[in-house]
């Protein structure tokens, strides 16, 4: 069963298209990276899976049922972290994650171990006010993990977390996904997702601009590897022995190529042929970052089928 | 526990966090102990009722209080959450908006009812037993303890709905203090004009209709009408005579102004988009 379904869903504030003919299916425990600029239509995906909004067109359903008109034992299964998360400030950070935990019909007990897990323990019983951002942030997500949620959805959780927080917080989401949630995040810092996410969507003015698995996306996008050779003292003589390669830059040291992705063991085969002149090699893949500005700002319509 | 009350219980656990309910409550009991000393001096000598005499003065200051610290409670309850960002994550939780919207107005209502029975209880206590009442009187003081946070909850429902009709906290500050001038002061200011400048053209009935379309008319009418001996001292004897309308009405108009507000405000919140 797919715990996300979306089809040619579509979302107009006025005479603004927020979300245009959006369509994909998540399974179950699967992981998500939707990628996008400022305005590219992932907080109103994440608001139409909540059920806050409805859609103008379209269709969104969620565990099977669709957000908007759901039961509310539908809203106990999922878990949201808003984008610049607020609380009350002069509530403390135990008693905020006991108000909601009341609301959302889960035992207080796991209150203390959740603040511990996301490391506000010492901290909880300061007023969020006295909070940093990174703290706010870890009580977002400390809430967003009351109650073991089947679907998580977060807005830019990693923001104004340290990397031991970002270490965790992904182990955290690895644990969740064995026992079938599925998650949904955004983010702006794409090196990180990298190592984590099978699935990526990146969204365009509202349109899903490419979906897929990192390596389809990188097929798909077609941007070439570049190859640096460190060659000390002979880079002139290296690249003329390359006949046929694109080189990209050369200097007294250094030789750096550029080929397509499909033709890379011809390269390394033919690099391994220059015998000593090549001391080093640095192979560097097309990374998230730049399918990201391949697919998110350069192509004017570029739909990867999934 | 039900969401109302979790929603509700927070609300209070607020006030007295920021002690708006202490501030309330003093400010209340500070002002109904001044109106009961300065109420029952005079009058001890006739040999009347003093608790009478205080439940016409503690009317007249429920009027002009209560509904200034309704609307200062409740103004931004929805608009203020909207936009320090709290609501969108709330709205995500398990619990509907009916019920959200209950909730508050609930915590905010008995805010008010733990004020004002505690700040008038005081006073009406300390001049009851002091000074001698009778049933009556007991009775006269009961129904302006319960119209008083009728008042207040009509104010309240009337401040949320301002909350969800405008989308900043600046705009409704702003209606809050326009609807407590109107009601409070301009209302009857404009009935007096309009009685006067249309004597023996507007029947006097409709007039006293017209009260109704005012909450703090509708109390002033149920709390100085209700009881012979509370009429005596405030000078609406006369007036009662006149009027068609029974306490039963007044306490009906009083309910009516707390639930249609809520009502429109319900229905306002359901149809929002955030």
């Amino acid at each position: 069963m797919n715990a996300i379904a979306i089809d040619g869903l579509s979302k107009r504030y006025g005479r603004q298209a927020a979300l245009c003919d959006v369509s994909f299916a998540l399974p179950e425990g699967a992981l998500l990276a939707l990628l996008g600029h400022n305005g590219a239509g992932k907080t109103t995906l994440m608001k139409l899976m909540l059920g806050l909004i409805r859609p103008t067109a379209g269709r969104v359903e969620v565990l099977g049922c669709e957000p908007a008109g759901a039961a509310l034992s539908f809203r106990r299964k999922l878990g949201f972290l808003p984008e610049n998360v607020a609380f009350h400030d002069e509530m403390t950070g135990r008693a905020t994650l006991r108000f909601l935990a009341r609301l959302k019909r889960e035992d207080l007990g796991a209150c203390d171990s959740l603040l511990e897990r996301v490391g506000l323990a010492q901290a909880a019983d300061r007023r969020v006010k006295t909070y940093s951002k990174g703290m706010r942030q870890r009580l977002g997500l400390a809430q967003a993990l009351l109650g073991s949620p089947r679907i998580l959805l977060l807005d830019e959780p990693t923001t104004g977390l340290d990397p031991v927080l970002r270490q965790e917080f992904f182990a955290i989401l690895s644990e969740l996904r064995q026992g079938g949630t599925t998650v949904v995040l955004s983010s702006h810092i794409l090196t990180e997702l990298e190592a984590r996410t099978e699935l990526v969507a990146i969204m365009r003015q509202g349109r899903l601009a490419a979906w897929g698995s990192l390596p389809e996306l990188r097929k798909a996008a077609s941007l070439p590897i570049r190859i640096r050779l460190l060659t000390p003292g002979a880079a002139q003589g290296v690249a003329e022995r390359l006949g046929g390669l694109d080189i990209a830059h050369v200097n007294d040291n250094t030789v750096e190529l550029v080929c397509p992705l499909e033709d890379k063991m011809t390269v390394l085969r033919h690099l391994a042929g220059l015998g000593g002149a090549v001391t080093d090699l640095d192979l560097q893949l097309p990374s998230l970052d730049d399918l990201y500005v391949h697919f998110g700002h350069h192509r004017q319509s570029a739909e990867v089928s999934p | 526990m039900s969401p109302i009350l979790v929603i509700a219980g927070k609300e209070v656990a607020d006030g007295l966090r920021n002690r708006w309910i202490v501030g309330a409550t003093l400010v209340l009991a500070m002002l109904a102990c001044a109106l009961a000393l300065l109420g029952s001096a005079p009058t001890g000598s006739l040999g009347v009722k003093p608790l009478a005499v205080t439940v016409v003065s503690l009317a007249s200051l429920t009027i002009f209080l209560v509904p200034l610290i309704a609307l200062l409670l409740s103004y931004d309850t929805i608009v203020g959450e909207i936009e320090r960002g709290t609501m969108l994550l709330l709205l995500t939780y398990p619990i509907t908006r009916t019920d959200l919207l209950l909730g508050k107005v609930l915590g905010h209502c008995c805010i008010l009812a733990i004020a004002t029975v505690v700040g008038y209880g005081g006073a009406g206590l300390a001049v009851g037993l002091g000074q001698g009442s009778d049933p009556q009187s007991w009775a006269a003081f009961g129904l302006l303890l319960v119209t008083s946070v009728m008042l207040g909850g009509a104010f309240v429902a009337l401040a949320t709905l301002i909350s969800l009709a405008v989308r900043e906290r600046g705009t409704a500050a702003g209606l809050a203090v326009a609807l407590w001038l109107v009601f409070v002061v301009v209302f009857d200011l404009v009935l007096l004009g309009l009685l006067v400048a249309g004597q023996g053209v507007v029947d006097p009935k409709l007039f006293s209709w017209l009260l109704l379309a005012n909450p703090a008319d509708v109390f002033r009418l149920a709390n100085l009408t209700g009881f012979d001996n509370v009429r005596l001292f405030s000078g609406m004897a006369g007036l009662a005579a006149d009027m068609r309308i029974s306490s039963g009405t007044l306490l009906a108009a009083l309910a009516a102004w707390m639930i249609v507000p809520l009502a429109a405000a319900l229905i306002l919140f359901r149809r929002r988009e955030l």
